[in-house]
């Protein structure tokens, strides 16, 4: 359990291998979510809890059912049932517990099953082999770095809603074209650390 | 530079996911298909028995009666009822005695009477009201203090020295209230005036909040006739500044035969509880401050129903209803204002035409005149 090696893995799944700006994955939820800033922190937060629960969940069945009887060929379905188990057993839980909670995250607890680093998350860590910690640490730095991207982009649409962007830029055109140009940015974290 | 060593050191992105493949040189398949079925049925057996577990455990007891009121809500999401979003008013409805059942203005009477009958509470007949708009100096009457240059929203404008309208009162133009709108119900005329189309218009108020100016308010819709203006400075600074404002004359507190209208402030207000929207003020002002919403006014015309109690000669405030006790009366046509109050008045219901035919209720106009009776 060293701290370097957990420390290690945070800062390259949040920063120099972002799973948006440089994996390219879970952009439709980034798109979609990023318009406001309350939504993208509300999205980010409950995405970090389900992302860890999850990373759990999946390395223990991977490594306590499919490796010892061979059937890791299983891997995308089971690891999305497992994700898709949780986000509902969490929905009615969080509907219980707290209600203020339930109302203001409303649907996006359920757009979490349709986010790609949901499924990527499990998979890099069966594919690289991590121990428990060490995915669980995984899953909390794509959690950390998927807020990071969303709260940056938040931000910056927030001003363009007021900017005088031309007529054929509006809207999506020109959310792409500034993602696009912060993914450029966030390659200049390449080599911060050598995994 | 070879093109090989920028390759080498250029960082290429990770794009996807890792994992290797491994390759088998022999592999089972009856065996394997048949474990893999029983294990993908297990694993979706203990979700599937987990999930209702939780279901169950941890399920909440709502009174379906809120879910029937979010169902006849007009369901615009406008906060006219006071409550952040429709299922916040149906659970205070069902929930709180004390909630009224006709708050949801959108929905109209229509709606609180729904509500009424599945809360089991009384509804309160509210009468229909519309948005309306107290400026007429668009930019072709009205002067202006400055060029602005800015965000063209009219609470960005305000911040700028209250805004670029030589008028402090003024409506600024730039169109927040269409934009607030969220029935769509506001279009921005050509002289920068919101126009607001009484189809659409649900009174929720959203655009009343907006207004940084507050120039718009909510009024009934059956008082079409409005004192368009909010200025309280005094006549002569009204005039320099604006062609249409109200400068306090008074004219027009003379003129209504109802004393509807009352001066303070230097501004003239019309009392919608005692306005019989006869019209006679619009054409007296000297400034033509104030608009009528419904300029064409049909005549009336008295049927033969008629008994000749000479009601309507009393009551008509431009003296066109004239006849003999006892035998049918007539409507001069070229003095009538189509102001209908002979219309409500007639005990015999002989008279037709003007707007007030095709409404049926206004039980409130009987302050004039009580001892006709």
């Amino acid at each position: 359990m060293e701290f370097g090696r957990l420390f290690e893995l945070v800062i390259a799944a949040s920063l120099i291998n972002n799973f948006v700006f440089t994996r390219f994955l879970g952009l439709c939820i980034f798109f979609g979510v990023s318009k406001k800033m309350e939504t993208a922190v509300g999205m980010s937060i409950t995405f970090i809890a389900v992302m860890v629960v999850s990373a759990a969940f999946s390395w223990l069945i991977f490594n306590y059912v499919m490796l010892p009887f061979d059937i890791t060929f299983l891997k995308i379905v089971i690891f999305i049932g497992v994700v898709a188990a949780l986000v509902q057993a969490s929905d009615s839980i969080v509907r219980k517990v707290s209600p203020a909670l339930y109302y203001k995250l409303g649907v996006y607890l359920a757009l979490i099953a349709t986010n790609c680093i949901i499924i990527a998350v499990p998979l890099i860590n069966a594919g690289e082999g991590y121990s428990f910690i060490e995915s669980l640490f995984f899953g909390f730095g794509s959690g950390v770095g998927f807020a990071l991207a969303l709260i940056i982009m938040a931000s910056i649409r927030e001003k363009l809603e007021l900017a005088n962007v031309p007529e054929p830029f509006k809207g999506m055109p020109i959310a792409f074209v500034t993602t696009g140009l912060i993914a450029l940015a966030f390659t200049g974290f390449a080599g911060l650390i050598t995994l | 530079m070879e093109i090989g060593r920028i390759i080498d050191v250029m960082p290429l992105p990770l794009v996807g996911v890792g994992g290797g493949i491994e390759a088998k040189e022999s592999v089972e398949l009856m065996h394997l298909l048949k474990f893999t079925l029983a294990f993908v049925a297990g694993v979706a057996a203990i979700f599937g028995l987990g999930l209702a577990v939780t279901a169950k455990k941890f399920a909440v007891k709502m009174d379906p009666r809120i879910d029937q009121v979010k169902e006849v809500l007009a369901n615009a999401h406008c906060g006219a009822c006071g409550y952040a979003g429709c299922a916040a008013y149906a659970e205070a409805v069902v929930t709180d005695p004390n909630v009224a059942v006709n708050l949801c203005t959108p929905g109209g009477n229509k709606c609180a009477e729904a509500v009424a009958q599945i809360t089991g509470k009384v509804a309160e007949k509210s009468d229909p009201k519309i948005a309306r708009l107290y400026c007429q100096g668009g930019t072709s009457r009205s002067l202006k203090k400055f060029k602005y240059e800015g965000v063209m929203d009219c609470r960005a404008a305000v911040i700028a020295a209250g805004g670029d309208k030589s008028c402090i009162y003024g409506c600024l133009g730039y169109g927040s209230c269409e934009r607030a709108c969220p029935f769509n119900a506001i279009d921005m005329s050509a002289d920068g005036l919101p126009v607001i189309n009484p189809e659409k218009c649900t009174a929720c108020g959203k655009c009343v909040s907006t207004c940084p100016k507050m120039v718009l308010e909510l009024g009934p819709v059956d008082g079409p006739v409005v004192i368009s203006c909010h200025s309280k400075d005094k006549g002569p600074i009204v005039r320099k500044v604006c062609k249409v404002g109200c400068i306090a004359c008074g004219t027009c507190v003379k003129t209504c035969p109802y004393e509807a209208i009352t001066l303070d402030n230097y501004l003239a207000r019309i009392d919608f509880d005692k306005c019989q929207s006869c019209g006679l003020c619009v054409s007296k002002c000297p400034t033509k401050a104030i608009y009528d919403y419904m300029p064409e006014r049909e005549v009336a015309y008295i049927t033969d129903k008629c008994n000749g109690c000479t009601i309507c000669s009393k009551v008509c405030p431009v003296d066109a209803a004239s006849g003999v006790i006892k035998e049918k009366h007539k409507i001069d046509e070229s003095r009538c204002i189509g102001c209908g109050i002979c219309v409500v008045k007639c005990p015999k219901k002989a008279i037709i035409g003007t707007f007030r035919a095709s409404r049926n209720s206004l039980a409130e106009l009987d302050m004039v005149s009580s001892e006709c009776h």
